[in-house]
């Protein structure tokens, strides 16, 4: 394992460079355990402050210490994305194992039911669970719902690599084994899926922040929870650029890039590791 | 080793192996260790050995067709085509592309890997000939007319999709795409496995009929002793790598001199016989490990204590005849089939 | 005589293509067979691809259904639209062994997984010890051992010891009849003879019956008792193997004997086909017939006008 890692940081600069930018936000997302804050509370310390010796990103129009509350923030948003995708994996697992194998009317129906999900455009139904709910919306109900949504183009995937399964061999020969169709999904199948729940787990996540920030933003998530998301909100709506309070900008955004581009090259490298053919190609041209 | 006239291939002390230390694996895996041979002009040489033998790597390396992780790490493999030599071991990749297909072709194993699923037999043709031949117009299209016809097959095969031949066809066009600029040498890479028996025999004629009359040599490569039998003038066994017997294909089937060989001999079985076929113990070795010494010392029937220690040379036993074997002198020419291990006591 | 295993007039027939342009291939016609329950024996299908051999294989297993005629076992007719249990208790009886034993085997996974499945089906064995002892009570009857396979993945073993494991674990059940679909053909020269030569024993030494479906005319000669020959999905001879083997009398079945290479005239390349006997043989195909019984015991199928 720990050789596959050194490997993977010896030979692909992608992976070394995003284990880096993920591991630096990680370790910042989790200093907000130690916070000797509660990002909640507003005025708790002079507004405005520029970066300094005691307020190591400055602080905020709202008297926040915006290290602190960036720290939260990062730490809420990573856990809310990686809900969406633990959730959603789980969907679209049984989905696509189930329809694939099993097929005739249970695969019609299933797919169905994905197709409706795709055509459902989801901003517009975000955005109506936010006005019936208010605030009882919090950051797990969000992800439940996000979940809900971001199963059925990886339930296809899935199901076609389940359907190129089921011709296998050892597909019969399992079942005249007298496997049950529960045990062969999950012990024969499940591995050859991995890879696709891999790659897919790092853009969820992309996928699902990136809506929760836009949701922010324009304001239809509970704002004073901190998230990336709301953070912006607030810098904007104090106008933040205008009023000279620069870093409550800047540090964020160069903290999101940070975080973007790691999942993405984490994801992009670790999908190039699991092909064997392109890992040798790498290492023999 | 001096090269003579006659020789169209001479391979000498070749080692190919595969080298991987990425990943966390360490490999290196002895593909081909140490085979030194030739091959005459206008013969059909048969190379026999089992999967995990090494004979595919052995023949990547014939036909120039080697990438990394698998490298030549020791000896040459040069070509005489009529006075232009060609060492696979140094040549270039402009070189290599100057001689492929015109002078050197592969009929590989399984049609559609080589012809296009989406394009029509007769662009697969112009992709691969048009440009080794050096014709074009009315002259490209009457040769590729003349040699479809001497392979039997329809002129309308050049605009049909590989997908609406039958199998038996579309091997006789990969023969056809391997022969019509009329190539000195051709690699055959059991191009007759997979098909039926009666479109085998078919196919196998064709192969012996275009290489006699284009005066080619043909390695032809299968792990089948009874295609060897009816197809190669000589036949060469190679196991874990290393090339163990080597001579004129009659003395190989009813006087061999390597206890493997004449076991893949013996243990054929056929029409109008039920007596008890040999069955051999053990199984081939791995090329990442071999066995120390002779290679097949593990589940030879005559292995004696230098067996395992010391590798027998390739040495010439009878005319035109080498063999790598301690004992080669105890292996009975078998003409009824019998256990083995009883005629070797 | 108790049959065993009864196959009537069955056919089977695939319809392909949408609402335009429908393709119809009869895969079998009117195929019949009979294994009888007292005497095991090897019985085996020659045939080429398009001859039907392995459609009619998987019809035997359950894995298809025919378009019309009947297949029954043991006297019930084999269907997989059946309930689990019942299937079970069919897989219990007549098991398979597929041609690729690399595929047969998940390469992701260890070996072991589907005999100790097997095992625990149709044995209804829990304790593992009890487990254990099945598995390798199976494992020595094909010369292997539970400690040798344990715990290894396919890719670590070579083809003949996976193809004996694969053997085994169909034995576990003690079935009267496998149905092995080109067992030896992936399976590597020096290793393919200890496999043929471990379907003989299980027929002599175990009285399990075996139905050895293969191209290659030697090894069917070598084993069999009786075959059939098919050519486009129908039966064109079938008798006692020696019998026909020996002399056929079919001309697809002759073009076949004709084409087997044989080693006997080693070095002299002998590679031509009689024109006359491929074109006997290509007119046979098709045309329906029918199956007369000869003086010998054999079958053979005739046509009009020949």
């Amino acid at each position: 394992m720990f050789s596959v890692i050194r490997d993977l940081t010896r030979y692909n600069i992608e992976f070394t460079i995003g284990m880096i930018l993920v591991s630096l936000v990680v370790v910042f997302a989790g200093m907000s355990f130690f916070s000797p804050v509660d990002p909640t509370l507003i005025y708790m310390a002079i507004p405005d402050q520029p970066p300094s010796g005691q307020y190591w990103f400055g602080t905020n129009s709202r008297g926040q210490d915006l290290f602190w509350q960036l720290s939260a923030a990062f730490r809420n948003s990573l856990i809310f994305g990686i809900t969406v995708a633990v959730l959603s994996r789980i969907i679209s697992i049984t989905v696509g194992l189930l329809s694939g194998y099993v097929g005739g009317w249970v695969d019609r129906a299933l797919m169905f039911i994905n197709d409706i999900f795709v055509a459902v455009p989801i901003f517009p139904i975000l955005v109506l669970f936010y006005f019936v709910l208010r605030n009882d919306m919090d950051s797990f109900t969000l992800a439940l719902i996000m979940a809900c949504f971001g199963w059925p183009f990886d339930a296809r995937l899935i199901r076609s690599v389940a359907l190129g399964l089921k011709q296998r061999e050892f597909t019969r020969h399992a079942t005249f084994a007298g496997m049950s169709t529960p045990k062969i999904l999950l012990e024969e199948h499940l591995p050859y899926v991995m890879p696709i729940i891999f790659a897919t787990f790092m853009n969820n996540m992309l996928w699902s922040i990136g809506l929760e920030v836009t949701l922010a933003v324009l304001g239809f998530t509970n704002l004073n929870n901190p998230t990336i998301g709301t953070v912006l909100y607030w810098a904007i709506s104090h106008s933040a650029i205008v009023v000279g309070v620069w870093w409550w900008i800047v540090i964020p955004v160069i903290l999101i890039v940070m975080t973007f581009l790691g999942l993405f090259l984490l994801a992009v490298s670790m999908n190039e590791y699991i092909d064997p053919r392109s890992r040798l190609r790498r290492m023999g041209a | 080793m001096t090269q003579d006239r006659n020789d169209i291939l001479t391979v000498d002390g070749l080692k190919a192996y595969y080298q991987m230390d990425y990943f966390g694996v360490h490999r290196e895996v002895r593909a081909v260790d140490d085979i030194t041979m030739t091959v005459r002009r206008n013969e059909v040489y048969g190379i026999a050995g089992e999967s995990s033998s090494g004979k595919t790597s052995f023949i990547k390396v014939l036909a120039a067709a080697i990438r990394p992780p698998m490298r030549i790490v020791a000896g040459t493999a040069k070509y005489d085509f009529k006075g232009k030599s060609f060492d696979v071991a140094d040549a270039t990749e402009a070189q290599i592309e100057a001689v492929r297909w015109k002078h050197l072709s592969y009929i590989m194993q399984g049609s559609m890997s080589v012809l296009n699923p989406v394009r029509r037999i007769g662009k697969t043709f112009e992709d691969f000939a048009k440009r080794p031949l050096g014709l074009s117009g009315t002259a490209y299209k009457e040769r590729v007319q003349n040699h479809l016809e001497r392979l039997k097959l329809p002129a309308d095969v050049l605009s049909a999709y590989p997908h609406e031949l039958s199998g038996g066809m579309r091997q006789r066009v990969t023969i056809g795409l391997a022969t019509v600029c009329h190539p000195e040498f051709v690699i055959a890479d059991e191009p007759t496995t997979a098909l039926d028996v009666v479109v085998q025999k078919e196919v196998l004629g064709l192969i012996r009929e275009i290489q006699q009359d284009m005066g080619s040599s043909v390695v032809f490569v299968t792990h089948d002793m009874s295609v060897h039998a009816n197809m190669a003038d000589r036949v060469g066994i190679i196991y874990a790598g290393r090339l163990v017997e080597e001579g004129p294909t009659r003395d190989m089937f009813f006087a061999p001199k390597h206890p493997y060989t004449a076991h893949l001999v013996a243990s054929l079985p056929r029409i109008g016989d039920t007596t008890q076929r040999p069955a051999l113990e053990g199984r081939p070795p791995s090329l990442a490990e071999p066995p120390a010494g002779c290679r097949f010392h593990p589940r030879c029937p005559l292995a004696i204590d230098k067996c395992k220690t010391d590798v027998p040379p390739l040495e010439t036993v009878a005319p035109d005849h080498r063999t790598a074997c301690w004992r080669w002198r105890d292996v009975e020419p078998l003409v009824a089939p019998q256990r083995v291990s009883e005629v070797m006591a | 005589m108790t049959p065993l295993l009864e196959v009537r007039n069955v056919s089977k027939r695939f319809v392909m293509g949408g609402v335009f342009g429908r393709k119809v291939v009869d895969a079998v016609q009117d195929a019949s067979l009979t294994l009888s329950a007292e005497k095991p024996e090897i019985f085996t299908i020659i045939g080429e691809s398009g001859s039907g051999k392995t459609t009619l294989a998987r019809m035997i297993l359950g894995l298809e259904l025919p378009t019309s005629g009947e297949i029954s076992f043991a006297g019930k007719t084999v269907s997989h639209r059946v309930g689990r249990q019942e299937r079970l208790d069919f897989m219990a009886k007549v098991q398979p062994v597929f041609q690729n034993p690399f595929e047969a085997f998940n390469p992701l996974k260890r070996i072991d997984r589907y005999l100790e499945s097997t095992a625990r089906q149709f044995l209804k064995l829990k304790q593992q010890d009890d487990l254990d002892g099945a598995m390798d009570g199976a494992l020595q009857k094909v010369g292997l051992s539970l400690a040798e396979v344990k715990g290894r993945y396919p890719h670590e073993m070579s083809g003949g010891q996976l193809q004996r494991a694969a053997i085994a674990r169909a034995l576990i059940p003690n079935p009267p009849l496998l149905v092995a679909d080109e067992p030896v053909s992936m399976v590597d020269a020096s290793l393919r003879m200890s496999i043929v030569n471990l379907l003989r024993e299980l027929r002599d030494s175990l009285g399990v019956s075996v139905i050895y479906i293969t191209h290659d005319l030697a090894t069917a000669y070598y084993i069999s008792n009786r075959l059939i020959i098919m050519q486009r999905g129908r039966i064109v001879e079938m008798g006692d193997a020696r019998t026909v083997l020996d002399n056929p009398e079919h001309p697809y079945s002759r073009l076949l004997k004709a084409s087997v290479l044989s080693t006997e005239d080693a070095g002299a390349g002998k590679l031509a086909t009689d024109p006359g006997m491929v074109a006997l043989a290509s007119d046979a195909m098709g045309r329906p017939g029918r199956l007369v019984d000869r003086a010998d015991g054999r079958m053979v199928r005739i046509y009009e006008g020949v």
